[in-house]
């Protein structure tokens, strides 16, 4: 049942099995609606699982995510319509111009005025004078300015960030950063997994560290400052690293 | 009706990218011609009746063909992470599934086509009045074969070893369709009726009904981990 004040996600006891392999040991996690939270974590920590059960894209081994009060069993489409998720992949088509790809997704979410709403994502991530060429051509950053425009066709109120600045160059990086202070607009809230310390503490209200499928570490990103933030995670993901 | 709109733009989509890129329909149709040269070598003009052999030869370009199109047509899905857009949409599984099942069928069809219009060209092979029948009876077989191609190849799309698996499930299980349709080829091209071929017509409308049905229902299984 929807409540008014629950969490905008809740994972609890998480858990995710692939082959002998535990990915996920017991997740717990709640993000606040209009929050902006980073989780760290080494390579393997299950970050981008966690972010791909909390998408719906993989289920669970055991434990429960609810999005907004609602199980993801209860209502899976409609809670598909609240979130929006930006990774490395663009999840675009290359042969496909940018404005096809976005016409395209906001038909299948049921865009209201969907040419009005593609018109108006290209001009916020910059790219309408591009909105003709096809992605293939595109420059890394371009591609995944429009992977933002594609995940926030539909007005999420949910964006998940699974290591979207793999692949952008200094100035690319910077570009997005400025769009997703854009998307941190208090109405959204935001879930970012990264390796960048600097850059996700900057962002965001809180940070979490995930080492061996098991958040060890949460605390508001005020007053928490970056060589303190790089000490804890050192500390915490030393065993963690081969 | 969401599920209906959501496939036909799905097909859209589908058409549109292999307008531009011309990838299946080039590497099917390729495929297709060169089993037409093999056969036309291994069996030369006057060795053998080619009216009884084009059965064989034709749905051996089709089966082929058809691999190679629905390979392909995954992989451009798994490309960027494409079909985790898709799953990432409240579109039905069951839509996506039927409009990659649709657009498959269309790529597959229009090889059909080519090869058996080749065919009747260099083998000399007369449909005589079965013409109609023999579409018919492809479009029933063509449909069953892609139904369980579509599916199987989600699945060998989630290994590495695609381009093998997708064969490798698909053939045996579509056995029994590549059976109905090549005795029913072979029964058209002697000149036969429709009575001749009624029993392997029903066959093929129930493979057809029940892997369209069962492919539609056990998709999202297939494509969520």
């Amino acid at each position: 049942m929807e409540q008014a004040s629950a969490p905008a996600i809740q994972a609890i006891g998480l858990k995710k099995r692939f082959g002998h392999r535990w990915a996920l040991n017991g997740v717990d996690l709640e993000v606040a609606a209009g929050q902006f939270v980073t989780l760290f974590g080494p390579n393997g920590a299950g970050k981008t699982t966690l972010v791909r059960i909390l998408s719906q894209l993989v289920r669970p081994t055991a434990g429960e995510v609810r999005i907004d009060g609602r199980s993801l069993d209860a209502d899976s489409g409609e809670i598909r319509r609240q979130v929006g998720v930006i990774s490395h992949l663009t999840m675009v088509y290359p042969s496909l111009t940018g404005r096809e790809n976005l016409l395209f997704f906001a038909r299948l979410f049921d865009v209201p005025e969907p040419h009005r709403r593609v018109e108006q994502v290209l001009d916020q991530v910059a790219l309408s004078s591009r909105a003709d060429s096809p992605v293939r051509t595109y420059s890394r950053g371009m591609a995944q300015r429009l992977a933002i425009a594609r995940a926030v066709l539909h007005d999420p109120r949910i964006v998940l960030l699974d290591e979207p600045y793999t692949g952008l160059d200094e100035r690319a990086a910077g570009r997005f950063t400025r769009l997703l202070r854009q998307l941190a607009d208090g109405s959204r809230t935001l879930l970012l997994t990264t390796h960048n310390l600097e850059q996700g503490l900057e962002l965001s209200h809180r940070v979490a560290i995930q080492v061996a499928g098991r958040i060890v570490y949460d605390a508001p990103a005020r007053g928490l400052d970056h060589a303190t933030l790089r000490e804890r995670y050192l500390e915490l993901t030393r065993e963690a690293q081969p | 009706m969401k599920l209906v709109r959501d496939m036909g733009f799905m097909v859209m989509k589908e058409l549109r990218t292999e307008w531009r890129t011309k990838e299946i329909l080039t590497a099917m149709g390729v495929l297709g011609i060169l089993v037409l040269i093999v056969f036309a070598f291994a069996f030369p003009p006057g060795s053998v009746r080619y009216q009884r052999l084009a059965p064989g030869i034709l749905w051996v370009a089709f089966v082929f063909a058809g691999i190679l199109g629905m390979n392909r047509s995954m992989a451009q899905e798994k490309e960027d992470g494409c079909l985790q857009g898709l799953l990432l949409t409240p579109m039905d599984r069951g839509a996506l599934y039927l409009g990659k099942l649709l657009a498959n069928l269309i790529f597959l069809s229009a090889i059909e086509a080519l090869v058996a219009g080749l065919c009747i060209l260099f083998f000399n092979v007369s449909f005589s009045e079965g013409f109609g029948l023999f579409v018919l009876v492809t479009l029933l077989g063509s449909t069953g074969y892609v139904a369980v191609g579509t599916l199987f190849s989600a699945i060998a799309a989630q290994t590495r070893f695609q381009e093998v698996l997708l064969p490798v499930l698909l053939i045996p299980l579509a056995a029994p369709i590549l059976i109905a349709v090549v005795k029913c080829t072979g029964a058209i091209l002697d000149g036969s009726g429709f009575e001749a071929v009624a029993f392997w017509v029903k066959f093929l409308a129930a493979f057809y009904a029940v892997f369209v049905i069962g492919g539609f229902l056990v998709f999202e299984y297939v494509v969520q981990e």
